[in-house]
């Protein structure tokens, strides 16, 4: 389905290729001439000496553009709607009954407490008292958690993966794991389906989608699709063959828990068989067995919740971070749990090898990869270490020196463990320093290590919110990128698998043709 | 199910494993006990004002001799509880398809003899809480001075039979709501976890069900005492011959219930007994399934009856059936030398006994469901709609022990995937055949030496020949110990030989497999086209019964896809060498490109 491979950057087979990467896609304009439409994109690549910014589509997969004009915000809650409207006065029972559906607890006494004239006064005085000890005992706790004091829109804000979420015409993203079509989650609630090689985007809504904050298709299923809400857990299952381009809402499942929402993060076992999911106020993260709608809370105190997972590849580990300087790691037999204490802040994103065995990991504003590796029978590393320190560097470009470093933001691994991407903050008031992807070619035997590889950036004034690579793309690796203008771009990394290939040379070029940039201290490869 | 073993080493493992784990729940509820009488007496002497005299009072009643002889009491109590757990529990949810059927196992004599003694219990229970809390409530009977003659008599405490008969209302809806919920249905957990950090996980959903249900009784109990109170209160001042006191107010009466002190005793007292029975069945629960390790394969002749595939054809004590299909499912999952135990050949003979029998077993729980299902479809077929409902109703009993079965050949499949590299056998890639897995089993195939000869052996197959297991592997097994007249790679080859049994073992029941599970899959589709099979049940939000049987059905429905897409994944495009029908090949080829 995808045109025969450009090379834009071939690790194997000819090792003329890789004298210089400029030189990579010149030679391979003069070669492929009919690759006309793809090199002239690839014209635009920024080339930074010997790493090299690929801009390319592969050209059936659909590439979609959503701005915020275009789509239209979700209602705002009745109570900010509120003063538009006439004021009229219902019956206290009425109002009481209203607060309670709206805002709980907290509301009827507010409630209560706000027409003191109407009811008793020992009622006034009491619900004042309540909620005033609630108010001082939710204040202590929120110091203890500063995320608790957020509003449930700010907290899937700050805690999702697509970064500046409630900017951003676009809220989340998955691939499908074994075909070739993705969802898109807006701005607008609603979620779309993109296949390639068909001009059919079924859209999903349903009453109870509200601030989807995260993504994932059932693995081993073509239809299930799982959607972190703001107040729920929707299961879709979007038949593939229909061509319904509105699915009705009877195909969606709703999974909910007392006390466990807004849902931050979501994450399927590799076989497909479990859901986990995961808020910040709730300590306990759920396991849910989708089908019979049930769920076990595995419940550990500390942490004040839980704010991202990650399945390892091999479904041994899953990856649970907290909003407070920790995060845990269980194996997935027994289900319990390693902590793991942070010295600075918590956990931002993390990604684990293919094999499982190596997890790397980005804390908040630190400018450092960690790497903590596992193992059955030596039980794995006691300490993460630092593999990648990734401070301000700046570089030689087209348009004059460009910085490039910073905090990283998110990680991806691509599934045959070669290339790393990683998201790298810039500087929004700087006027050379924007956000970029810098991507690594990894390897992890004998010993791990990152390799520079080249940046990924974006239009101008486009900057990446999320990125994520195609999990069976067959030529190399496939990242997938989200930009801030609403645009979602393919960015291929064609390559043969150093592994099948077994040569060593390629691997040497490359570092030779980087080690004059390693000196620089953008990448100092630490060797685990 | 229960101890109806004929065979005695069945009896044997039955004894070793379950009744050993009902014992050691009940011990633990006995350890649980003074724990949890210790909190009521705190909460039943609870005084907001006077703090210390508070603490100081409980202290000197829980050394005192009358709490120490409720504990004996209440042993006893958990003691005949954990009998009845043992003796009820099920692992097939009854589902009464009327309130005819309902009421029919509701007056059923083994459930009068268990409503008779829960109600004594119940009683039982609330004698040791009315005694613990003291006051008003701790006798029978009581002086009082009659108001016209003067002088003085035993009078009866109302407030003591009342707590009495609320022990026994609890003890009957308690029974009642076992049968009704299926509280003695105990289901297997979609996870694993170690028994502690399940008992503490369930702990605070144990004790926010006894406080809701205790709630419910209390209210209705109240109200069944406003309505009825007077005949025993009459019936026992008769019997007894005790007064009436006629100064206090009478508690079936609006004014005596409203008693807020009478009520909040009342509830705890009530979310006491729940708590000790419900902390019983769940200490029950979480031992009878917790995972138990058989041996595949058994050393010596007198324990092979406790090996896995033998344990896995017992008929007659059900639990151990379904806690060898739970260690199918573990070991398929995580443990990769007794999935080698399982491929592995006996050794004079060079059978693969173990995967054998453990095929067969699987395949025929999941061929009997079929038939089951497709009977039912006949039968909705022929009788019209009017019975779909009760059949539908029939099935999912027998459903819940064949989903665990399910789950378990989806595993096998799964276990099998690193072991059996589908190129070695099929003609085509024998190159991606070496995985972490695979390799202290599998030839070195890279290798200058080993490849040809596998490639060449492999080629000599007619590659549409896909029992090629079959045929060949016991040749090639009976001349891998003699010297091979043949090429350099004599060594890999029998190495070869060896691991292509290993991969034949799997391979030859594969065809099997795959159109048993398309069968059913076929059967389960029809079976949502019947009406109301595809409603979901109404979630209820707290019970201790367990409600996942209510959504058996999707559950296999989903377990079922999920296997045939990890088989169709893992073989891709090699299934189309495989020997089955085109109907099934059909369906497969629908998987295989995600389109199901």
């Amino acid at each position: 389905m995808f045109p025969s491979p450009v090379h834009i950057y071939t690790d194997g087979s000819d090792a003329e290729d890789h004298v210089s990467s400029a030189f990579v896609i010149r030679h391979q304009k003069k070669r492929n001439i009919h690759h006309q439409t793809q090199l002239s994109l690839a014209a635009n690549a920024i080339i930074l000496a010997g790493v090299v910014c690929v801009w390319l589509q592969p050209c059936d997969l659909p590439s979609p553009q959503f701005t915020r004009d275009t789509l239209k915000g979700h209602s705002r809650p009745e109570s900010s709607s509120r003063s538009a409207f006439l004021d009229q006065r219902d019956t206290l029972w009425m109002r009481s009954a209203g607060a309670w559906r709206d805002a709980g607890l907290y509301g009827l006494l507010d409630e209560i407490t706000n027409s003191a004239e109407e009811v008793p006064r020992f009622l006034a005085v009491g619900s004042a008292c309540v909620l005033a000890l609630l108010r001082w005992a939710s204040s202590f706790h929120g110091s203890l958690f500063p995320h608790l004091t957020l509003s449930s829109d700010e907290m899937v804000a700050e805690f999702s993966q697509m970064l500046d979420w409630s900017d951003s015409a676009l809220r989340s993203f998955a691939w499908h794991p074994h075909t070739d079509k993705f969802a898109v989650a807006l701005l607008d609630d609603s979620i779309r389906i993109y296949k390639s090689n068909s001009s059919a985007t079924p859209t999903l809504k349903h009453r109870c989608q509200r601030s989807v904050c995260a993504l994932q298709w059932k693995p081993l299923c073509g239809s299930a699709l799982a959607v972190a809400c703001q107040s729920c857990l929707l299961i879709w299952h979007v038949d593939p063959t229909s061509l319904s381009t509105r699915p009705s809402s009877g195909c969606a499942q709703v999974l909910s828990h007392p006390g466990h929402s807004p849902i931050t993060s979501i994450a399927w076992s590799p076989t497909g068989s479990l859901l986990v999911s995961a808020s910040p106020v709730d300590t306990g993260m759920m396991v849910w067995d989708v089908a019979a709608e049930s769920a076990v809370p595995l419940q550990r105190v500390g942490g004040g919740g839980v704010t991202y997972l990650s399945w390892s590849p091999d479904g041994s580990r899953l990856l649970a971070a907290t909003p407070s300087a920790l995060f845990r790691v269980w194996e997935t037999r027994m289900w319990t749990c390693e902590r793991w204490p942070c010295l600075k802040g918590s956990c931002q994103s993390a990604c684990w090898s293919p094999d499982g065995g190596c997890l790397l990991l980005s804390m908040q504003g630190e400018r450092v990869i960690y790497a903590l590796t596992f193992s059955d029978l030596t039980g794995g590393s006691k300490a993460a270490s630092v593999v990648a320190d990734l401070s301000e560097t700046s570089f030689p470009g087209p348009d004059g020196d460009l910085t490039v470093g910073g905090e990283v933001c998110s990680l991806s691994w691509d599934p045959r463990g070669e290339r790393l991407a990683v998201l790298l903050k810039g500087d929004s008031q700087a006027v050379n320093h924007p956000s970029v992807i810098a991507v690594f070619k990894t390897r992890s035997s004998p010993v791990f290590e990152l390799l520079p590889c080249g940046f990924v950036m974006g239009e101008a004034g486009a900057e990446p919110r999320f990125m994520q690579f195609h999990p069976h793309f067959q030529h190399g690796a496939l990242l997938t990128v989200c930009w801030s203008d609403g645009r979602i771009s393919h960015v291929p990394f064609y390559f043969s698998s150093a592994g099948l290939l077994g040569g060593d040379s390629p691997q040497q070029a490359l570092a030779s043709n980087t080690a004059d940039h390693s000196s620089n201290k953008l990448y100092t490869e630490q060797i685990s | 199910m229960k101890c109806g073993c004929a065979r005695p080493d069945s009896h044997l493992i039955y004894f070793q494993v379950v009744i050993w784990r009902a014992v050691a729940s009940i011990a633990w509820s006995v350890l649980l006990l003074p724990v949890t009488t210790a909190v009521f007496v705190l909460l039943s002497r609870f005084s907001l004002f006077h703090p210390i005299q508070w603490i100081s009072d409980c202290t000197s009643l829980l050394a005192a001799s009358s709490t120490i002889f409720s504990l004996v009491v209440l042993c006893g109590v958990v003691l005949i509880t954990g009998f009845f757990n043992l003796e009820f529990y099920t692992l097939v949810p009854s589902i009464p398809c009327s309130r005819m059927a309902l009421l029919g196992t509701v007056l059923h004599p083994r459930q009068c003899v268990h409503s008779l003694v829960y109600c004594t219990m119940g009683m039982l229970v609330m004698w040791c809480a009315s005694v613990t809390i003291g006051g008003r409530y701790s006798t029978l009977g009581t002086t009082c001075r009659q108001s016209e003659s003067g002088e003085v008599v035993t009078c009866l405490n109302e407030y003591h039979l009342f707590i009495l008969l609320a022990g026994a209302f609890m003890g009957y809806s308690h029974s009642f709501l076992g049968v009704v919920q299926n509280m003695y249905y105990v289901s297997f957990q979609p996870i694993q976890q170690y028994k502690y950090p399940r008992f503490k996980g369930c702990l605070p959903m144990v004790v926010k069900c006894s406080v809701i249900q205790a709630l419910y009784s209390a209210r209705n109990f109240a109200a069944f005492y406003f309505f009825f109170g007077y005949a025993p209160k009459t019936w026992i001042s008769s019997t007894l011959n005790l007064q009436i006191d006629s100064s206090l107010q009478p508690l079936d009466s609006l004014t005596g219930l409203l008693d807020l002190s009478l009520l909040y005793h009342l509830s705890i007292s009530g979310t006491f007994l729940y708590l000790t029975w419900y902390l019983t069945v769940l200490l029950f629960r979480i031992y009878v399934t917790e995972a138990y390790s058989f041996p595949v394969q058994s050393t010596f002749t007198e324990d092979a009856e406790q090996s896995l595939p033998k344990v896995l054809a017992e008929k007659n004590t059900l639990v151990m059936k379904f806690l060898a299909l739970q260690d199918l499912a573990l070991l398929s999952q995580h443990s990769l030398s007794r999935r080698l135990e399982v491929f592995s050949l006996s050794q004079p003979g060079g059978h693969a006994h173990n995967w054998n029998a453990i095929s067969r077993e699987c395949l025929s729980l999941l061929s009997e469901l079929t038939q089951r299902l497709v009977a039912h479809q006949d039968a909705v077929a022929s009788n019209g709609r009017v019975k779909s409902q009760s059949a539908s109703n029939f099935i999912f009993p027998v459903l819940s022990v064949v989903v665990s079965g399910t789950e378990d050949i989806a595993e096998t499949p799964r276990l099998s995937v690193p072991l059996r590299t589908p190129g070695s056998v099929f003609k085509s890639s024998v190159g991606g055949a070496n995985s972490a897995l695979t390799a202290p089993f599998t030839p070195d195939v890279d290798s200058p030496f080993s490849s040809p000869a596998i490639r060449r052996l492999v080629g000599q197959q007619d590659p549409q020949s896909p029992c090629f297991g079959t045929v060949q592997s016991p040749h090639i097994m009976r001349r891998g110990p003699k010297p091979w007249s043949a090429s350099t790679g004599l060594s890999h080859l029998v190495a070869a030989s060896f691991s292509e049994d290993q991969f034949g073992v799997v391979q030859t029941t594969l065809p099997n497999i795959l159109s048993c599970l398309v069968v059913l899959l076929e059967a389960v589709d029809r079976h949502f086209k019947l009406p109301h099979a595809s409603s979901k049940p109404v979630r209820t939000i707290c019970s201790m019964g367990d409600s996942t049987y209510k959504t058996l059905r999707f559950l296999l429905r989903a377990v079922l896809k999920t296997t045939i897409y990890k088989i169709t994944t893992t073989f891709g495009e090699h299934l189309n060498a495989v020997n089955i029908s085109t109907e099934h090949r059909k369906r497969l080829q629908q998987f295989l490109e995600f389109k199901d």
